[in-house]
């Protein structure tokens, strides 16, 4: 027993995990898949007593509110990430990066807490309201205001995306040549004229991954969503409405699964959340490992 | 840098227009760190004032009362978060330090790049999915326990310390190493004699930011021990109660009692995890300032 032997197969060991997580997660999705096979992913229908399971209107679910946490998180976790690199004073930079990372350490379960008990009833009383009043001619804000629903869960999502994508941001920032940054500035260029010109063209593959990770993590959230989303499958494109995404479906049922064909439905689930998190994660590591080789590190 | 008009610049009417769009974008980009941190602030004072109110002594030395009864408080959670936080950092630590020392010490470069990728990848496999993996592995045929709970969260804690304390290694200077060899140690003797005794700060920070991680994890709890007793357990092969799925369970109920728990559960946890997320931000900061001045 060396040290390389006994090292390597710990090393060896993660790739079997991932291996055993693979299969283990398919083979107990393996009766669904054979009764269902596709179509699974094609039909709405989660019905336990006459025991028909789909996943449609549960990918839906996935889709828009990892879409509409996207398009809030991102620009935010952008511009904090350009704060902290290139305008806070030196001394806040500590701190404030600090601050933002210890958003992304508070366990889901709370922020889920917080947002049932405390964000879900102030969206119903005034935010939902005045989206609907304003913009209610815009089918994403129309219908009835509701404490639970897709708006909470983007906005929960938006709480635990923002500060990975911030800080991975300010990491890429951090690591444009300053000459680049000062060439900009020297040539009259104002702060803004040179991380629009400058910074971002120059990291911009580095902040596509940024943005996978971001989307692996809103798709793969399943308790916090589970708690502020309503538990119910549906395809609307009202954000005020009940729904229910891939991951929360698997919390929310697994235990009181009825028959074994819903448990292995609720595997299957988890095979398409499995092959989704590989895509996104895989593609974002392979662009990371382009742009290395490219700056030559 | 600084946003003060040179005195030779021509002002037009374009350039002050660029100065103002510029001014405008810092203020956003201010604006949107402020708003972090002012939401961490509301959630962090929300869970506090809530929370407050029922932390008191039984909470952290009585059992749950059955429902419609007053007082009690959630110890079984907190024994059972211990143990089996405790376990699954008894499983990582060693395997994700292994690891490192494989990837930086042994493993040829493209070895080591692929190992790098499969950690990263199973870091974003989703927590939900691994707690279905541990449930046909382990629970289906023998039913919930703690260990195969603690096996779970190793799974989460895993590719947090593997990946930190690869990092901490490879900033081990170069001269340590081979000094080491040129004094006719092993490569092994030399790993465990010098390099590991360098990285131990950095490996204590990595493995108090995977605990954190792990005592507020749900999803994989969920289907591996979340059947108990209201009593403590210390019976590692049976479900013990967990902080995280206490939340949860109380969170969705309607009973304000039992809203009234969980927010002093996620008091309890949220101030445990903060401070461990703080001091593993300060230990890296100084391990990482003591290597570059050892370089």
């Amino acid at each position: 027993m060396t040290l390389r032997g006994v090292s390597g197969a710990a090393a060896l060991l993660v790739v079997i995990t991932l291996a055993a997580i693979a299969y283990k997660v398919i083979d107990q999705a393996s009766s669904a898949i054979s009764i269902f096979g596709l179509g699974f992913l094609t039909s709405s229908e989660w019905n336990a007593v006459t025991n028909q399971f789909g996943a449609l209107d549960l990918i839906w679910g996935t889709a828009v509110t990892a879409i509409v946490t996207l398009i809030i998180a991102v620009p935010i976790a952008v511009a904090i990430g350009l704060f902290l690199s290139e305008l806070a004073p030196r001394r806040l930079r500590a701190p404030v990066g600090t601050l933002v990372e210890l958003l992304a350490a508070i366990p889901s379960v709370v922020l889920g807490l917080w947002g049932i008990l405390i964000m879900g009833p102030f969206l119903e009383a005034h935010i939902e309201p005045f989206l609907s009043s304003r913009l209610g001619f815009i089918p994403l804000f129309g219908g009835t205001p509701s404490n639970v629903g897709l708006l909470p869960a983007c906005f929960v999502l938006t709480i635990m995306v923002v500060p990975i994508v911030a800080s991975i941001s300010r990491d890429l920032f951090d690591s444009v040549p300053s000459d680049l940054k000062n060439g900009a500035l020297a040539l009259g260029a104002t702060r803004w004229e040179m991380m629009r010109s400058v910074a971002i063209p120059q990291v911009s593959a580095g902040l596509v991954a940024a943005v996978m990770l971001g989307l692996g993590r809103a798709m793969g959230e399943a308790i916090a969503v589970t708690q502020v989303i309503g538990d119910t499958p549906r395809r609307g494109w009202s954000l005020f409405g009940q729904a229910d995404t891939l991951a929360s479906r698997i919390a929310s049922q697994y235990q009181g699964a009825a028959t074994a064909l819903q448990t292995s439905s609720l595997a299957y689930l988890a095979t398409i959340l499995l092959v989704l998190s590989l895509l996104v994660n895989v593609s974002a590591q392979v662009m990371v490992r382009r742009i290395r080789r490219r700056m030559g590190t | 840098m600084s946003a003060e008009v040179n005195p030779l610049t021509v002002i037009t009417p374009r350039s002050r227009r660029r100065r103002r769009v510029g001014r405008i974008m810092e203020g956003v980009a201010t604006s949107a760190a402020l708003l972090a941190i002012v939401v961490l602030g509301i959630v962090i004072v929300s869970v506090a004032r809530k929370g407050l109110p029922a932390v008191n002594a039984d909470f952290f030395t009585k059992n749950p009362v059955p429902f419609g009864q007053t007082g009690g408080g959630i110890e079984n959670a907190i024994v059972g978060t211990l143990i089996m936080t405790a376990m699954a950092t008894a499983i990582a630590v060693p395997v994700g330090v292994l690891i490192a020392i494989y990837d930086t010490e042994f493993a040829p470069p493209q070895v080591a790049e692929m190992i790098r990728l499969a950690l990263n990848v199973l870091a974003g496999v989703p927590t939900i999915v691994i707690g279905i993996f541990i449930f046909g592995l382990l629970v289906a045929g023998s039913g919930q326990s703690a260990i195969a709970a603690s096996i779970g969260l190793s799974i989460v804690m895993l590719p947090v310390i593997a990946r930190a304390t690869e990092e901490v290694l490879a900033l081990v200077p170069t001269a340590l190493r081979e000094g080491g060899m040129a004094l006719g140690a092993t490569r092994a003797r030399t790993v465990i004699t010098i390099i590991l005794p360098t990285a131990v700060g950095g490996i204590l920070t990595a493995t108090i930011v995977a605990v954190a991680r792990a005592a507020g994890e749900t999803a994989p709890l969920l289907f591996t021990s979340s059947i108990f007793a209201n009593t403590v357990v210390t019976d590692v092969h049976q479900a013990m109660a967990s902080i995280p799925l206490t939340i949860f369970v109380d969170s969705e109920s309607p009973s304000v009692a039992d809203q009234q728990t969980a927010w002093a559960a996620a008091l309890v946890l949220m101030t445990c995890v903060l401070v461990a997320g703080i001091i593993g931000r300060l230990l890296s900061l100084r391990t990482r300032r003591q290597i570059e001045r050892a370089r």
